[in-house]
């Protein structure tokens, strides 16, 4: 970039970070792989919080008239449950190791608008505490995370109206970091490195990307109709007024299906790099596992209406999302039997990061079988809206989705931080979680089917409910119990965890080539890529019987960084990106305090952007 | 019940983990039990189920199997070196079909099905429903009779349901009798159940209303057929001006206080049809087992508790607290103890 030639006079408002290390260079990094981390930091943190929610409605419900919480808390309690763990965990948890490891694994020196890429994060991260600032100012969303019109824009006090705001914040939040990694992945790959040689992680984030891009928008809608029906008095979903109920049902579950996708892919992606390294195999059926990914992202959007099978759509509308939701569970069958054929034949170490990647994919058929009885229509009209329901997407959310985090975590935390987690701990982290979530969940199948409906506060005696109730409530409690296990194991690695090497697991792609932590410019010399799995094959050839023999040392380290690199010109640490953020929640209590206040928040975003648009990318 | 029980322990299997607790989970009964359908329209869901559950078991017990067979066979072992393979095309597409011809046979009962339910059955008995925060209103257009959370039916006789929103969304479920609908503002909704034997069948509000979404619970009693024409002559008769002083003080409360909400045929300055007013229609108030959204059975010291402070009881209920004396409660108490 020809930043040389501008003056100094155009510099930009304010004079630029220059620091590198230290708690301010965390404010203005563009770096990806400290947002990466501050990503998950976050979202880990929200985790906490959302988890204790669950410990909470457990507690309400582990016995019949329960007392532990209000009819108002519960609500609240439940609805903020879901909206964290999806919105500020889930998500964010995928795209803290997206940012991290994207541009690594395809050998890029950083993501292609690393600006925009922290104004995400602080996006996210503002959105976050806003939405979570309703506790303070007199009480959480309390119409539930799907929102239902007219509920939603009758509910008295201002929950739903935070929500509307806060969500919206949080969407351009995905939207701003969509982009990004499509024109990354798109743009910046390393040379040699074709879509077809990419690792699968980069490939669902991909596919991840575009679902966002895509869902986004319908959401953005749908809650700007809300907020104008609360806010200004509109009649979008006022029945009485001619509004329809069922318009923020379909726009919502036209977001609301792909997102479930958005949520499991990433998780996919980790578990297909993850499985491989472990079992000392390429991928089985890379292409088919590709495609499989892509063909989810395409019928995710002819799905939706499965989540009003019972609002009475008719029989001809029913019977179409009843086929297409059978057969999405083909595409999703495909990368099951792939992932059991890369573990088949191979040589498998049982690290957690393979553990948890096995959880995933023994959890997850269990969601998968759970998912295609919904599809049955006349029966999803008993399952629907009980706790069979909320087995089913605990199982693909928290035993797939979650799971295939924490698989990425252990994976990818030695070159994160240099250090590895303990596999002691962490095996006992991986055991405690598994036990913990199939006695917290398992028994919800069963719950479901003896007729206790979802969202309800309290129920009575003599339902047939009280002893599962109970089950469940311990078994949610040994989750915790897991969860303080790996913030033991987080602590005890960074003052005593193993140092890491730059390739600790004997790892297939580029990351395991540079250094851990990597340098802030990733690779001295930007690799060039010969063959899917490159790094595997600069350490391995195959003799003709199909063996993997060791090449001789230091082949593998060409490309590497042992060296200090020069003239490497990476973008500068910026002020703009966390100021334009903070405008947004500005704007979104003056539309619930006082109207100025939108103006305020308003010229805080633009001065940020306008900054932002005035500073060269690189100061020299 | 047995079958359920049998199905109920494979479930348990299914989950594998959890051998622990094999026997607890039948001992107690259930009255909205999915898994024990008592009539025709239920009985065909839990038909499809019964093709689709031993289905997805055998398939879970295959893929896990393998897997953990996987795992134990291809543990590392010195001495062994994996085998660098990428795929195998011919197995790809066998795996791929295979599922696809499982589920489109899967399709097929469910597609029929979801057809013949959508039909109105011939001679079905008409009834209106209309879900309110957080109670139901049962109207029997062709007989002339309004009640509340209590719908009762003959056996043996399908029963088509025309159900109507009015505040948000809410859900009708009598899981024993028929799959849920939802009760949506601005449409209208059908469904058809019908039960076998007479008793009591629970349901509940299934999408999430608001406060006592919990609390907006429903009963189907079902008749005989002479039961259930006893039961409609009775209903369709007015209230009778009460005797006795306490229900006469407690008729004077009632209209200061609670007209403007409820109706009771047949009485003076009283209105006689509940449409366009908020509560239910309490003409035969005492002839129902159950008050307040089939929350409360329906006795004087429920009654007592639930005068003194409904919101207390149900929160978020549309009835405020009148902050009635225990006198007044016990007044309006001997008067609606006259509307049988």
């Amino acid at each position: 970039m020809a930043t040389a030639a501008i003056p100094q006079a155009r510099r930009g408002l304010l004079a630029r970070p220059t620091a590198t290390t230290g708690v301010w260079s965390w404010f203005t990094t563009v770096d990806h792989k400290k947002i990466g981390i501050l990503y998950w930091a976050t979202a880990f943190v929200f985790f906490l919080i959302g988890g204790i929610e669950a410990l909470f409605i457990r507690l309400q419900l582990a016995q019949p008239n329960g007392t532990v919480l209000s009819a108002e808390a519960y609500n609240q309690f439940f609805t903020m449950h879901g909206l964290t763990m999806i919105f500020l965990v889930v998500m964010p948890m995928g795209v803290g190791l997206m940012n991290y490891l994207v541009p690594l694994q395809i050998g890029a020196r950083d993501v292609a608008f690393p600006r925009l890429n922290a104004f995400s994060y602080w996006t996210f991260l503002v959105g976050g505490i806003f939405l979570y600032s309703s506790f303070l100012t007199g009480g959480a969303p309390d119409g539930g995370w799907f929102g239902y019109a007219p509920l939603s824009r009758t509910l008295p006090g201002d929950g739903m109206t935070y929500y509307a705001l806060g969500l919206q914040i949080l969407g351009i939040a995905s939207l701003a970091g969509a982009v990004n990694f499509i024109v990354t992945i798109v743009n910046m790959r390393a040379p040699g490195m074709t879509m077809m040689r990419m690792p699968v992680f980069v490939w669902m984030t991909l596919v991840t990307s575009f679902l966002l891009l895509f869902a986004m928008p319908v959401i953005a809608v749908a809650l700007f109709q809300l907020l104008f029906d609360r806010a200004f008095g509109t009649n979008f979903y006022n029945p009485a007024a001619g509004g329809d109920p069922l318009l923020w049902q379909h726009l919502f579950w036209l977001f609301g299906h792909p997102e479930v996708y958005i949520m499991i892919l990433p998780a996919m992606g980790i578990v297909s790099d993850v499985l491989p390294t472990f079992s000392r195999k390429p991928i089985f059926g890379y292409a088919a596992i590709v495609f499989a990914g892509i063909a989810i992202g395409f019928m995710g959007w002819g799905v939706w209406a499965h989540h009003m099978f019972a609002a009475g759509l008719g029989p001809v509308a029913n019977s179409a999302f009843a086929l297409s939701t059978m057969f999405i569970a083909v595409p999703t069958g495909i990368k099951i039997f792939n992932w059991l054929g890369t573990i088949w034949g191979g040589s498998v170490r049982f690290t957690t990061a393979f553990l948890m990647a096995v959880g995933f994919v023994a959890m997850f058929v269990i969601g998968g079988l759970s998912g295609v009885t919904h599809a049955i229509v006349p029966h999803d009209a008993q399952q629907t809206d009980t706790y069979y329901i909320v087995a089913h997407f605990h199982y693909v959310l928290f035993g797939g989705a979650l799971f295939g985090l924490f698989a990425g975590l252990y994976y990818w935390w030695p070159k994160m931080f240099g250090r590895l987690l303990n596999e002691k701990l962490g095996k006992l982290h991986f055991w405690l979680m598994l036990i913990g979530f199939n006695v917290t969940f398992g028994p919800f199948h069963l719950l479901g089917l003896s007729g206790m409906p979802r969202r309800i506060y309290t129920y009575p005696e003599g339902m047939g409910w009280d002893t599962w109730n109970l089950i469940s409530t311990i078994g949610a409690f040994t989750i915790g119990l897991s969860v303080i296990v790996f913030m033991v194991n987080m602590a005890y690695s960074r003052r005593r965890g193993e140092e890491a090497g730059n390739d600790p697991w004997d790892g297939r792609t580029l990351e395991w080539m540079t250094s851990s932590p990597p340098p802030e410019y990733n690779f001295a010399t930007i690799p060039i890529v010969k063959h899917r799995d490159d790094f595997w094959h600069r350490k391995y050839i195959e003799t003709p019987e199909g063996v993997p023999q060791r090449v001789h040392a230091g082949a593998a380290a060409e490309g590497a960084a042992d060296e200090e690199p020069h003239g490497i010109h990476l973008p500068s640490p910026s002020y703009f990106p966390v100021f334009a953020a903070i405008g947004l929640p500005v704007m979104g209590y003056g539309v619930l305090y006082a109207w100025p206040l939108v103006l305020v928040g308003a010229v805080i975003t633009l001065v940020g952007l306008f900054g932002w648009a005035f500073e060269p990318s690189v100061e020299d | 019940m047995r079958r359920s029980t049998t199905r109920q322990v494979l479930l348990l299997c299914a989950l594998a983990a959890l051998a622990v607790v094999t026997s607890a989970c039948a001992n107690e009964a259930a009255p909205q039990d999915v898994l024990s359908p008592s009539g025709q329209f239920a009985r065909e869901a839990d038909r499809l189920w019964d093709i689709v559950f031993p289905i997805a078991v055998v398939i879970f017990f295959i893929v896990e199997g393998l897997l953990l067979y996987a795992l134990f066979r291809f543990r590392r072992k010195p001495g062994r070196e994996a085998r660098q393979f990428h795929g195998n095309t011919r197995l790809e597409i066998v795996l791929t079909a295979l599922p696809a011809l499982i589920l489109a046979g899967v399709a097929v009962p469910t597609v029929q099905t979801i057809f013949s339910q959508a039909e109105e059955p011939a001679g079905a008995l008409q009834v209106e429903v209309e879900g309110r925060q957080f109670w139901w209103r049962f109207e029997y257009p062709e007989l002339g009779v309004v009640t509340a959370n209590e719908l009762h039916i003959p056996v043996g006789q399908p029963v088509r349901l025309t159900i109507r929103g009015f505040d948000v969304i809410h859900s009708f479920w009598v899981p024993r009798l028929a799959g849920t609908i939802d009760v949506v503002p601005g449409r209208v909704n059908h469904l058809t159940i019908q039960a076998d034997e007479p008793g009591e069948y629970w349901g509940q509000c299934k999408e999430f209303c608001g406060l006592s979404h919990g609390n907006m619970r429903l009963r189907v009693i079902a008749q005989s057929e002479q039961d259930f024409l006893a039961w409609v002559s009775d209903q369709q008769l007015d209230a009778q001006p009460p005797s006795g002083a306490a229900a006469q003080r407690g008729l004077e409360l009632f209209q200061q206080t609670c007209t403007s909400c409820h109706a009771v045929a047949g009485l003076p300055n009283t209105p006689a049809d509940d449409r366009g007013l908020v509560g239910p229609n309490l003409t035969h108030f005492s002839s129902r087992r159950t008050f307040a959204g089939a929350l409360l059975e329906n006795n004087d010291a429920n009654l007592r508790a639930w005068l003194d402070n409904p919101p207390a009881i149900k929160p978020g209920s549309v009835m405020p607290d009148y902050n009635l004396t225990p006198e007044q409660i016990d007044d309006l108490i001997a008067y609606l103890r006259t509307l049988e």
